[in-house]
């Protein structure tokens, strides 16, 4: 690997470390979560005051707009790691990949579930075909179309370039999902939270949101650390590290 | 980095440009008829013309809202910018609608009316307190006056 690359990531890519390190990190990351998400269920469910014009309705943007927000996050921690993993064809980036989709499939149909029940009282309809959410519906197909290609295969690795690869196409639907609202007359209205420029919600009600967000980046990080472990101990099974770590665990027995 | 690694990289990076030329230009073909709606200016100037059903967007102008005492059928007119369209619907409405509230029609044309067998509200994206939006509409309303007071230096 290039000069450039720190030493300590070089390392991770060894999948022994990566192992210890993702053991040591994953009950912190889900610690922090379970606070990060009761604090922001309360300061979004009890603290908050209504809404002007939905009243307490609005209140499911705690969840819908976190998951949203995932949604496109981890496809693109996805498509980076496949990107990673086709050109230097490292285990661990292949392996982040594919774990990461069933992460973001379940984000993603969390977004499309409370969306639909937001749209029932809000605008009249369950579901409507606008650009918004007919694409975010393709970002889920496309989730899943990763997850079906990826266990397609008889060999793992061969199945995850070829996943990877999808994964890296579907990265068109990313912005599309994003713009789609600027982009064409649809019934879901623009982004409230803006990085650039001020947010359209009020401090009381934007501090539980964007704590929400934090609560879901520390769940995929615990969650995808998980998979990851249980998928490097069912690949590398063969190898001396493995057996290393189930002689330590069961002592002696065989 | 080694060929192998700048080939594999050259290879992976055209197949995904491939795939965002292709899928711009499908985006950029299909937008005219990706539109969601029509608005009512966009209907009279005849762009809606090819569609037997189609969805009309607006706003619900204020105070044209008339409902019908013995069944659920009401008459509203909806505006934008440039036009206005009277519309009738017959049905249960979203709690959102209201005078200048943003609406979706789909229906079809009758004569100059536009006949609706759905609408929906649309909803903007600012989120506040009630106490908030009480206190602003006030201090406008008090502005209001007071720029007609100064309009009016008779009073």
């Amino acid at each position: 690997m290039a000069n450039w690359v720190p030493l300590w990531l070089h390392k991770l890519g060894s999948p022994p470390i990566f192992y210890r390190f993702a053991g040591v990190v994953r009950p912190w990351a889900l610690a922090l979560a379970i606070l990060a998400a009761l604090a922001a269920l309360y300061g979004g469910l009890v603290l908050a005051p209504a809404d002007y014009q939905q009243g307490d309705a609005y209140r499911i943007i705690f969840i819908h707009v976190p998951s949203a927000w995932m949604s496109l996050f981890i496809y693109g921690a996805m498509a980076v790691a496949a990107f990673v993993g086709l050109v230097w064809r490292i285990k661990i980036a292949e392996v982040v990949a594919m774990e990461s989709a069933p992460i973001g499939a379940a984000f993603t149909f969390i977004t499309l579930v409370t969306g639909s029940l937001w749209g029932k009282p809000m605008w009249g309809t369950w579901w409507t075909w606008d650009a918004r959410l007919t694409s975010e519906l393709v970002l889920l197909f496309l989730y899943l179309g990763v997850i079906g290609l990826y266990h397609s295969f008889e060999d793992r690795r061969q199945g995850a370039r070829a996943a990877s690869f999808l994964a890296l196409i579907g990265i068109v639907n990313v912005p599309i999902v994003h713009f789609s609202v600027n982009w064409w007359n649809t019934l879901h209205q623009g982004s409230t939270v803006r990085i650039l420029g001020p947010s359209h919600i009020e401090m009381s009600m934007l501090w539980p949101l964007l704590t929400m967000m934090l609560a879901t980046k520390l769940y995929y990080i615990a969650s995808l650390f998980a998979r990851v472990r249980a998928d490097l101990i069912a690949t590398e099974s063969g190898k001396d590290w493995v057996r290393a770590i189930a002689l330590a665990e069961n002592g002696d027995r065989p | 980095m080694n060929p192998t690694r700048k080939r594999r990289m050259t290879i992976v990076i055209s197949v995904v440009a491939a795939a965002v030329v292709a899928v711009s230009l499908t985006v950029f073909a299909l937008q005219q008829n990706m539109n969601y709606l029509f608005t009512p200016s966009q209907v009279q100037g005849g762009q809606a013309t090819q569609y037997q059903t189609f969805r009309l967007g607006g706003m619900v102008k204020s105070g044209s809202i008339q409902r019908s005492s013995d069944s659920l059928k009401v008459s509203f007119i909806v505006i934008d910018a440039g036009g206005a369209m009277p519309v009738e619907y017959t049905g249960i409405l979203p709690d959102l609608f209201r005078d200048n509230q943003s609406v979706i029609a789909s229906g079809r044309m009758d004569g100059a009316r536009f006949i609706a067998s759905e609408v929906l509200a649309k909803h903007d994206e600012t989120y506040m307190p009630k106490e908030l939006k009480d206190a602003m509409a006030k201090a406008h309303e008090n502005k209001k006056i007071d720029e007609a007071a100064a309009k009016d230096p008779v009073q």
